[in-house]
């Protein structure tokens, strides 16, 4: 990978973000603007999992990533949300890792 | 009144909030060693790995650069991808606005940099305010610091350390979000966003190209809002 697709990278994404604190988000005074805003992460988080655990090429892929996901999704609602970080980090990358050497 | 400089807001934490800051930053330093492995064995120079993290800062759309690159892909996809991805960034500043709206343009400019999905769950995830503002510094260094040292082992061991996918840290990282959606699933119009969202990804992954899926995802806020409106009447 060359330099400048790089640079101009860092620079959109840094701008990406410039965009929302400094430019768009001080206008949005408007209450419902604000609480859609506040509601992101609970679209977007659930939408980075399930795009990193089940996305491929352009199709669905079940795999091991999946049986990981599974055991974390599981100690997360066992637990109501009170499973430590670490352990649910862990926990679904050993249960991956170990699909993935038996498969 | 003056704003305390960043690296305070660490102190006076609560308990829970450290614990959960320092746990977090840990598990991010095994992202960004996956993350600099991937990149040098991409084709990356460690230099421009390192770069990357430092400049880039949002993970999700360095992994995407970088796979794209090692597939063979093209640039213009590569940069593509990892532009749709970092857009959701521009909507996090959005929500983080209220909370740093306040502070000198120079702070608010070197935050820009810190708003990403780790450090606006954990921000939301406290009350408006200042615990709120203190809980996005302190991520924001630790994840920082966590990804960046993470980065440099990562793409100074390369091969040494093995193959990320063989020890499963290509779960590891959708499994620290779903910790991270938790708080975020309490209230019934959480729930709603998060369903709807989930499901617009899934819906879209055989559909539209890298990235779309996760901002298109963004639209679950609107059945979540207009859920809560419902049960307020």
């Amino acid at each position: 990978m060359s330099w400048w697709p790089l640079l101009g990278l860092a620079a959109g994404a840094y701008g990406l973000k410039v965009v929302g604190l400094v430019l768009l988000g001080p206008r949005a005074t408007d209450g419902r603007a604000l609480r859609l805003a506040a509601l992101l992460p609970a679209a977007l988080l659930p939408a980075l999992v399930v795009v990193n655990t089940l996305g491929g090429d352009r199709r669905i892929v079940v795999d091991a990533r999946a049986a990981g996901l599974a055991v974390a999704v599981a100690l997360v609602a066992g637990s109501r949300g009170r499973a430590p970080f670490v352990l649910v980090v862990v926990a679904a990358a050993a249960v991956t890792a170990l699909v993935r050497a038996a498969g | 009144m003056t704003q305390e400089a960043p690296t305070q807001h660490d102190a006076v934490l609560p308990t829970p909030v450290r614990r959960a800051v320092w746990v977090l930053g840990l598990a991010i330093s095994v992202f960004g060693m996956s993350f600099g492995v991937l990149a040098t064995t991409a084709g990356l120079t460690v230099p421009q790995a390192v770069v990357m993290s430092l400049l880039v800062f949002t993970g999700a759309s360095q992994f995407a650069a970088v796979s794209v690159v090692e597939a063979g892909g093209s640039m213009g996809s590569a940069l593509g991808s990892a532009l749709l991805l970092a857009a959701r960034n521009a909507a996090y500043g959005v929500a983080m606005a209220p909370t740093l709206g306040k502070l000198p343009l120079a702070q608010r400019l070197l935050g820009a940099q810190l708003v990403i999905d780790e450090t606006t769950a954990m921000a939301t995830a406290q009350p408006e305010g200042r615990l709120r503002a203190r809980t996005f510094w302190a991520t924001g260094v630790s994840v920082f610091v966590f990804w960046n040292v993470g980065t440099l082992l990562g793409a100074l061991a390369g091969d040494a350390i093995g193959d990320p996918e063989a020890l499963g840290l290509d779960a590891a990282f959708p499994a620290g979000f779903v910790v991270l959606a938790v708080p975020h699933l309490r209230r019934r119009e959480g729930q709603v966003a998060a369903a709807a969202g989930a499901l617009v990804a899934l819906v879209l992954i055989p559909l539209a190209p890298a990235g779309l899926p996760i901002i298109a995802a963004a639209l679950g806020v609107v059945p979540g809002l207009l859920f809560a409106r419902r049960e307020e009447r």
